[in-house]
């Protein structure tokens, strides 16, 4: 089996795969970082949104293989130690989750939406969230969490 | 999924030399259509020939008459080029609505082209401004390019390379999105080049196509209302859980003229 190296959360990571295997599954299965979820494994509902370098992207949709030297950021490496990203904290404030399903992919597209849109609207975080989906909020406190994370990244200087 | 050989090469020629000796070869571009082909076993490949290191592929050249856009540029790349939203600005915003964020990230012009979805947004843009195909043996006209339900002119070991638009005078793509999915129900392209009009029709028949009575109504008069006494035929138009044929039928005739009139406004 081949061996993919590649940095996660800042770490290098070397793991033996199938050339099967899926980001996702090497993430949560081989290095037991559980927070990336598996919602549809169709590539539609982005619970399992990681950034590759820096790129949001479906970890269900791109093979362990293809992330070989690839710096790869799950939601365990957005936190500064115990102290919440802006992002979180954004959420946690916000009432931005209910069951949490959904959670660590929207906080992982968000700081993307952030990061391209500093000065970001309702209306520009509803179009770009269309990647993710949550079944139990109505999105309303994802949308006003997103743009209070980002208000707040850009008032930290990004 | 099950399992095969990955391949990575670094060049053309190598990736060829792969798709003509393996047993059952697959060329992967960005793999959003390939891998959930893969996990519900529709495709089992023997060998699996990445396209990421192929050099040449991930270009942009935008001149005055013509946009070119290299085979593995992602979605995104597209729909966020400065010079194409100045100067094909239909062609950043349909590239700008394929699938999500996400997607679009990893989805490319070449991946998406060689599959031929009936439903993929690109084939539209290609068909509707009269692009040419390069590929690593020739050049096809759009029109010669796809040829039937997710198959092209290709030949098995043949790969795209890039894709030359035509800039037109006017132009313009408007789609009925499925919600969850993001594929065109139906999506229509139209260009105007001089007193030349295309209207190409994606999702609504078993291949991306041109509309001919649209084309003529349209060469007579580039409005809205060139469209509004036309009857689409529903006859040999797809049918699935979300649309019927007539529902298609209908989307062709509302999209075209939304196509129009955002065209007449400047495109997008």
């Amino acid at each position: 089996m081949p061996t993919v190296s590649m940095t996660v959360n800042g770490a290098e990571v070397s793991v033996e795969v199938e050339n099967r295997t899926l980001l996702v599954q090497l993430l949560r299965e081989q290095l037991r970082l559980t927070g990336t979820h598996v919602g549809c494994d169709t590539s539609q509902c982005g619970a399992c949104v990681v950034h590759m370098d820096g790129i949001p992207v479906k970890s269900c949709t791109i093979l362990a293989v293809q992330a070989a030297d690839a710096d790869v950021l799950t939601i365990e490496g957005v936190a500064d130690g115990d102290t919440l990203h802006p992002m979180q904290a954004a959420f946690r404030e916000n009432h931005g989750l209910q069951c949490g399903f959904c959670t660590s992919g929207m906080v992982m597209a968000g700081l993307d939406i952030a990061r391209r849109f500093p000065d970001v609207d309702d209306a520009t975080v509803r179009r770009e969230l269309s990647g993710n989906f949550c079944r139990c909020t109505g999105y309303h406190n994802i949308v006003k969490s997103i743009v209070a994370g980002a208000h707040a990244m850009n008032e930290a200087g990004g | 999924m099950h399992d095969f050989a990955y391949h990575r090469p670094q060049s053309l020629e190598d990736a060829a030399n792969f798709l003509r000796t393996a047993e059952d070869p697959l060329l992967m571009a960005g793999g959003q259509t390939m891998i959930p082909t893969l996990k519900q076993r529709l495709a089992a490949p023997s060998d699996v020939i990445d396209l990421a290191e192929v050099p040449g592929l991930v270009m942009i050249d935008v001149k005055k008459a013509q946009v070119s856009v290299g085979a593995m540029l992602t979605h995104a790349s597209v729909a966020s080029s400065p010079e194409v939203q100045a100067a094909l600005p239909a062609l950043a915003g349909l590239a700008g609505n394929i699938g999500d964020m996400h997607v679009r990230n990893r989805g490319t012009l070449g991946g998406s082209i060689a599959n031929n979805d009936p439903a993929a947004d690109y084939p539209a843009a290609l068909i509707g401004l009269g692009a040419t195909v390069h590929t690593s043996k020739r050049q096809i006209a759009a029109d010669d390019f796809f040829t039937a339900l997710f198959e092209t002119a290709l030949a098995g070991d043949e790969i795209v390379t890039s894709v030359d638009f035509p800039v037109p005078e006017l132009a313009a793509y408007m789609k009925f999105d499925h919600p969850a999915s993001r594929y065109a129900v139906v999506g229509v392209f139209i260009a105007k080049f001089g007193t030349d009009v295309r209207a190409a029709v994606t999702g609504a028949g078993p291949c991306v196509y041109r509309e001919a009575q649209m084309e003529e109504a349209l060469t007579r008069d580039f409005s809205p209302s060139a469209l509004a006494d036309m009857t689409i035929s529903p006859d040999g138009m797809n049918t699935d859980l979300y649309a019927g044929p007539e529902y298609r039928a209908n989307l062709v005739k509302i999209m075209a003229t939304r196509a129009v009139e955002a065209a007449l406004k400047g495109g997008g």
